[in-house]
């Protein structure tokens, strides 16, 4: 797979010298996530810049072109045992790695194997001045200078064009064992909050249309032992192996039959995403619910402002973002302290001082 | 001491610094003479001292806010300063500054058991967290060495690591939100008590940065459900790659122990001698491999590390029997520093991470290094994640011997990078590291460290001279480097 960094600098060199701006692309598959970049943006395409760099299962790093596709890191890393623990959303293995630590991806298992973010070590980016840098490394730790990697997590590529990614990989468990139970919000949000507190290993707890999903992954020993014992306790009921990969797929890929609501009178659907303690009992309980990472995210879609939910978000100590959305024009989160918007701009200047990385992409303002 | 003054004019005197101060500040916190100063001098690191303009302890965050302001104002550096645990002159005061101490911001705000979350000044002790969490059955999982006495704040502003951050990570791991001041004295909000939010991560770019970019004034961690249980497994061996290769292939057949150090013999002998925890002295590595979850969890893995001990060729092992047992057993490599310490007047701890696979070499050209200055290094390993901690033994009261142990220490710092590490994995850069930066980064990436900083800071009046050099110094490095190199080039052709 070919190295195109030197074209890729090239085109931002051009783009600097033109005054023009660039639309950073991968496989384009997340169109709908973020607003959509200004429209006389010139497409900076990634999507060939691919392949994995380095993989050593021994020391659960792999490094790869940011225009590597998911399911070429899959397949790599499935040959030894091992798998991205963080576990992006695929789009049918078509996202890249470099869109899916752009938009911050993680999986059902967030809250116990941790987001993209999380396993992020190091990265190569083209800043704004046309330079092509390395920062962080290929090691679990790394405190020299700033986390430049992970500020890249949910930037969009607003503050420069990613070229390639380090991340931590770990072995796949042993063993997945998926229980369900039948109840409401109420109840679900009941046994969510007594059962996140267990010793026991826990990788997933998701309620949805009125059944909660748990995960237990681990040693064989270790998840049957608690299979048994919250069968008894709260009467769960473990479900065949391949219904709960199903499960977790379809939540991650958002292809269960929550995420295929009907259109709204506006055309497409609006998907809206609490990030919030997750203790909060449930509220707008009329709303259909998708309540994930055992209460932390969740999501509703329909027609709704940002300030109605932002105020419900705020009570809950989190915030709200229109998550997607088939209209790139609209805001996706109400930023409106005015020191926390300065210093976002001033970081943006300091990456990318003439603005010219996916204008408009992440905040109409940015 | 050069580069730490700031770039634009002081316009304040102390005296007139200090009044203002005392008028919202109970006199008492705002220390202006010498001799009360002096406590302040230095953090964990002590070969490097200063003295501070003004030192002042504000009691919250209104207070702190008006401090900033006035600094802000007359162009006053200011650093911060939580225990003064730190190993890297993070916190070392500056001369024409202020120097402000967080010791007085010591109370854990909330224990939201539901959430598993707790919410934290920034002087709060990072045991105590865990402490105050086990009534819960919880715990914060990051734990330094220095645990006992460094405070959250500061582990926030060198993302502090410990003995288990394969499986649990890193202080920026376990924080969901902080909150802080500008340098203008403004508030602000990064993260949520949710996980993960709309927009570039603000949040973790504090992490590591050393209070160069704000004042932070208040921290959430998650916390994390004890373990039911947990064992350890103490291994000896006849050499290090042999340890290095157990330490390999437990990780290749997908077990993720809670922690797994390594100590080499040196390291061993003095922890024995200090803890008498049983360590197998005649070994020339030791691993501690520690194995936490469900009860079911951990003897399935104790039987498979075990195994793989015994067939990779360890000397001896020992499984942790009862909870007595495993404290004693972790007594000997948590006191390790202290222990080797006992054997040297003074020690000089590194902090460097490699590729685990790299291991036996760096540890061979250590010891070749070590023959070469004449000076004993012990080494202690973070065998789970790369990050290896030689201790060099000197006496600083020998003339030219710390100048010596600096350089030594820069050397094994150069040795990581050029192997694929890097300088700091969890102390951080502060004064200590400014040498070994341009090692790691070239220009560019200094200057845009640089222009970070100014995105934050822009009279950079906050800890200035530390975490990042100037391009001055970065050349200077170089040419001394070249030179350096063309005489030991000179020396292999002679």
């Amino acid at each position: 797979m070919p190295d195109i960094s030197t074209q890729l600098l090239e085109q931002v060199q051009t783009a600097l010298a033109e005054h023009s701006t660039l639309d950073i692309r991968g496989n384009r598959t997340k169109t709908a996530l973020g607003r959509a970049s200004a429209a006389d943006s010139v497409p900076l395409d990634l999507h060939a810049h691919s392949g994995i760099v380095n993989y050593e299962p021994g020391e659960l790093v792999m490094t790869a072109r940011a225009g590597t596709t998911l399911a070429e890191i899959d397949a790599a890393l499935a040959e030894h045992g091992q798998m991205l623990a963080c576990d992006p959303r695929r789009f049918g293995g078509q996202a890249t790695l470099g869109g899916s630590l752009a938009t911050h991806q993680s999986g059902p298992a967030r809250p116990w194997y941790g987001s993209l973010r999380d396993h992020v070590l190091g990265v190569r980016l083209i800043n704004g001045r046309g330079e092509h840098l390395r920062f962080g490394g290929q090691v679990m730790k790394n405190v020299a200078g700033y986390d430049v990697s992970r500020l890249q997590a949910g930037a969009m590529g607003t503050l420069g064009v990613l070229t390639e990614i380090s991340v931590k990989v770990l072995p796949q468990p042993d063993y997945s064992q998926t229980l369900i139970k039948t109840c409401d919000i109420f109840d679900g949000h009941t046994l969510s909050q007594q059962l996140a507190s267990s010793t026991k290993p826990l990788t997933g707890m998701t309620w949805v249309d009125d059944t909660l999903y748990l995960r237990l992954q681990g040693s064989q020993q270790a998840v049957a032992a608690s299979t048994r014992q919250w069968q008894e306790a709260y009467q769960t009921t473990a479900i065949e192996p391949e219904q709960g990969t199903q499960f977790w797929q379809q939540l991650r890929e958002h292809e269960l039959d929550f995420h295929r609501q009907p259109a709204g009178h506006s055309g497409s659907p609006k998907l809206w995403r609490f990030s919030i303690n997750p203790r909060t009992g449930p509220f707008l309980t009329g709303e259909r619910w998708l309540v994930n990472w055992g209460g932390a995210q969740r999501w509703i879609s329909g027609e709704y402002d940002l300030e109605t939910l932002g105020e419900h978000a705020q009570a809950s100590g989190g915030e709200v973002c229109l998550y997607e959305s088939s209209d790139g024009t609209e805001e996706r989160m109400l930023m409106t302290h005015p020191a926390l918007r300065r210093i976002q701009q001033n970081v943006k200047a300091a990456l990318d001082p003439r603005g010219i990385f996916n204008p408009g992409r992440l905040f109409s303002w940015l | 001491m050069t580069g730490n003054a700031p770039t634009t004019d002081i316009a304040i005197t102390q005296q007139d610094l200090a009044a203002a101060f005392r008028r919202f500040i109970d006199a008492e916190y705002v220390i202006s003479d010498a001799e009360t100063q002096r406590v302040y001098e230095c953090d964990g690191l002590a070969a490097y001292c200063e003295m501070p303009m003004l030192t002042v302890l504000p009691e919250n965050t209104e207070q702190v806010q008006q401090v900033l302001q006035l600094c802000h104002q007359h162009n006053v550096p200011v650093v911060a300063r939580g225990a003064g645990t730190g190993l890297c002159a993070g916190a070392t005061p500056n001369q024409y500054g202020v120097l402000l101490s967080m010791a007085k911001f010591s109370e854990i705000l909330e224990i939201d058991s539901a959430a598993r979350l707790a919410r934290l000044q920034p002087g709060v002790r990072n045991l105590a967290i865990s402490e105050a969490a086990a009534e819960y059955g919880l715990y914060y999982a990051p734990d330094p060495s220095s645990q006992i006495a460094c405070s959250i704040g500061g582990n926030v502003s060198e993302n502090a690591g410990g003995v288990h951050c394969l499986k649990y990570g890193l202080t920026v791991h376990n924080v969901v939100q902080v909150k802080l001041l500008t340098v203008e004295g403004e508030a602000l909000t990064l993260g949520n008590e949710g996980l993960d939010g709309y927009g570039a991560d603000l949040l973790a770019l504090i992490h590591g940065s050393e209070g160069l970019l704000g004042i932070i004034t208040e921290i959430t961690v998650r916390l994390l459900p004890t373990p039911e249980c947990a064992q350890v497994i103490l291994a000896g061996f006849a050499s290090v790659k042999a340890a290095g290769d157990a330490v390999g292939e437990v990780i290749a057949r997908g077990i993720i122990p809670g922690g797994m150090e390594m100590m080499d013999s040196f390291a061993i002998e003095a922890a024995e001698a200090f803890a008498q925890a049983g360590y197998p002295v005649a070994a020339e590595a030791l691993l501690l491999c520690e194995l936490d979850g469900s009860v079911e969890e951990v003897a399935e893995y104790v039987d498979s590390v075990t195994a793989i001990f015994n067939e990779l060729g360890a000397t001896s092992i020992r499984v942790s029997q009862s909870e007595a047992e495993r404290l004693l057993l972790w007594k000997g490599r948590k006191s390790a520093f202290p222990a080797v310490g006992r054997l040297s007047p003074d020690y000089y701890c590194m902090d460097g991470t490699i590729p685990r696979g790299q291991l036996a070499h760096v540890l061979t050209e250590i010891n070749r290094m070590s023959t070469e200055y004449g000076l004993r290094v012990a080494n202690v390993f973070h065998a789970g994640d790369g990050n290896l901690h030689p201790l060099i033994l000197f006496d600083s009261s020998i003339d030219g011997e710390f100048e010596k142990t600096e350089e030594f220490g820069g050397r094994i710092l150069e040795l990581c990078v050029a192997v694929g590490g890097n300088i700091t994995g969890e102390h951080g850069v502060g004064l200590e590291k400014l040498r070994q930066m341009p090692a790691q980064f070239n220009d560019a990436e200094i200057s845009q460290f640089h222009a970070l900083k100014f995105a934050f800071d822009p009279k950079g009046t906050l800890n200035p001279g530390k975490g990042i050099p100037t391009l001055k110094r970065c050349q200077e490095y170089r040419t001394l480097k070249q030179n350096a190199d063309a005489v030991q080039g000179g020396h292999k052709h002679a």
